[in-house]
């Protein structure tokens, strides 16, 4: 926390303003959130008075398959985790324990993924997919995205952060490399593990243009996908709809960040911090 | 022995990593370079090389130059409007302020929503008649408009929404930052009397300077790869007033199935991305120091 050497007006200046903008910054969100809990006719008119409903809800819900959405977007992440995980510790323990001739150079090659994301290679990668047969699979969204430039770089980051005396203990003790890994490097980088997957798990949680392309179907699309299909046949026609089916598609995601509030800004800081 | 036991270790391990960044990474990187020379498949009739056309073709296209100058000025807008809101959130933030979690929390959350419920949301904010927007506008006797519908304001309308999307992201390191600031420093600074904006200006700001470098970067990758909000909100319309570069090659190569053109503008985005990546590996990080 900084020292304060603001003068006493002006204390009372800033507070005013930040809570403005701070009111200003969730009316959309407020807005969206009046809509769908009051009956359509009452969409945009404020009036205290008017009823509280989850009709929007029920009929969004009856509407789309959103349950196969959530399903398949928690399956989707969840593969992507685990894997992005284990490869790219794999990775960083090489760069980290392994270091060969030419291995410096590999890594400068990866952090070119830092700079060029999946995404932006979407015409190409959709082809390959194609080739491989993997179109509208949660397998052929998640693969362009499971070695991660931005994990090797964090967790190399944080290995070597690890004393070497650790290692070398633990080497006396007849741990062989792999017990290493997994006794000593792993459990030392966990905040970082924590950081770098809540960060993942947002990016991939909200992602959008890749999983729109690849997909085309109930049985693979993400609820961000998802919920685009749904407001685009309904938009125009019924706000409370859409802004309900939007809040139900947040809601999980949201309900996580309130519940960990500190952890995930804690964590983007860390990600963050070079 | 040791060195040759550290490269079989070393390569087992960094093979899996190292296929699929070069089957989604550097092979597609390659391979928009070579389709970019070549012709679009169609039917029965197969890629023929045809040299630099698909480039004389992009020199020759409206809607390119469009995409082009639609992203500089989203990203000369954007850019310095959400740093510059993220620097006031994170002092404001950062300062004795009553209800500090609530506001921060305030600030934050648009950020962790997916731009795709962003934009769902504010498609509602500015409707016509309808949103919040319009009806503020009415009070001054300009309502009734679609802001998203007309070439003068849709793409300001975007910019809007990634103001308000990234300010808050862009806050949590200059939080960050500002909290590994010494308080010495600026008692040091009261006690030779300078003002609060002197310290702001002389101390604090030159201390954020790897963080500003940090997020500018960030800020620029992003305005360049997400476009989920043109996709949802616009399709680049109203006469390609919001078509962004990456928009535009998803039109091209999903809407007009035209992968030789796609290739060859994606060609232009890499370009893009490798000249900030000098940008910084080069330049930047011998100007700013970093901890």
């Amino acid at each position: 926390m900084s020292a304060d050497f603001r003068s006493k007006p002006l204390i009372a200046l800033t507070d005013l303003g930040a809570w403005l903008l701070a009111i200003l910054w969730v009316l959309p969100l407020l807005y969206a959130f009046w809509t769908a809990f009051h009956p359509a006719e009452f969409a945009a008119r404020f009036d205290l008075f008017s009823p509280w409903t989850l009709d929007n809800f029920r009929r969004v819900w009856e509407a789309a398959p959103f349950t196969r959405y959530f399903a398949n977007t928690f399956v989707l992440v969840s593969l992507i985790l685990v894997c992005q995980f284990v490869i790219c510790t794999m990775a960083a323990y090489a760069f980290v324990c392994f270091p060969f001739r030419g291995s410096e150079i590999l890594f400068m090659l990866v952090l070119v993924q830092l700079m060029i994301m999946p995404e932006v290679l979407l015409v190409e990668n959709y082809r390959t997919l194609s080739k491989l047969g993997l179109l509208d699979t949660t397998l052929g969204i998640a693969l362009p995205y499971l070695a991660s430039a931005f994990g090797i770089f964090l967790f190399r980051q944080s290995f070597k952060g690890i004393p070497k005396e650790l290692e070398e203990a633990a080497r006396l003790e007849g741990a062989n490399a792999l017990q290493i890994l997994l006794r000593v490097f792993v459990p030392v980088a966990k905040p970082t593990y924590i950081a770098y997957g809540l960060v993942t798990v947002s990016y991939h949680w909200n992602n959008f243009l890749w999983p729109l392309v690849v997909t085309n179907s109930v049985e693979t699309r993400p609820i961000t996908v998802g919920l685009q299909v749904f407001a685009t046949v309904e938009q125009g026609i019924d706000w409370s709809l859409v802004t309900a089916a939007t809040l139900l598609s947040v809601t999980p995601l949201l309900v996580a960040f309130l519940l960990f509030q500190r952890q995930f800004v804690q964590s983007f800081m860390r990600a963050g911090i070079r | 022995m040791k060195t040759s036991r550290n490269a079989l270790y070393g390569s087992l391990l960094l093979l899996p990593a190292a296929v699929l960044l070069w089957t989604f990474t550097y092979q597609p990187i390659l391979g928009t370079l070579v389709d970019s020379l070549f012709s679009t498949p169609r039917g029965k009739r197969a890629a023929v090389f045809i040299g630099l056309d698909q480039y004389q073709r992009m020199i020759d296209d409206p809607v390119f130059w469009k995409a082009i100058s639609n992203n500089l000025i989203y990203a000369l807008t954007t850019i310095p409007l959400s740093m510059a809101l993220a620097l006031l959130m994170a002092l404001l933030v950062n300062s004795h302020l009553r209800g500090q979690a609530a506001v921060r929390m305030a600030y934050f959350t648009p950020t962790i929503l997916p731009m795709v419920a962003v934009a769902n949301i504010w498609l509602f904010f500015y409707a016509p008649d309808y949103g919040l927007v319009d009806r503020f506008l009415q009070i001054f006797g300009w309502g009734g408009h679609n802001l998203l519908g007309m070439p003068d304001t849709a793409l300001g309308a975007l910019i809007v929404i990634t103001i308000w999307k990234e300010a808050g992201f862009f806050m949590i390191f200059y939080l960050a930052a500002l909290q590994q600031i010494s308080p010495t420093l600026l008692e040091a600074a009261d006690l030779e009397g300078a003002s609060y904006w002197q310290t702001l200006r002389r101390v604090i700001l030159p201390l954020l300077m790897p963080t500003t470098l940090f997020v500018s970067i960030n800020a620029v990758i992003g305005a360049f790869r997400l476009v989920d909000h043109v996709v949802v909100m616009t399709k680049g319309a109203p006469d390609n007033a919001t078509t962004l570069l990456l928009f535009y090659i998803y039109q091209i190569g999903f809407g007009y199935w035209d992968t030789g053109y796609a290739a060859a503008l994606t060609v232009v985005l890499l370009l893009i991305l490798a000249l900030i990546a000098l940008f910084q590996f080069g330049y930047a990080d011998k100007k700013v120091h970093y901890r």
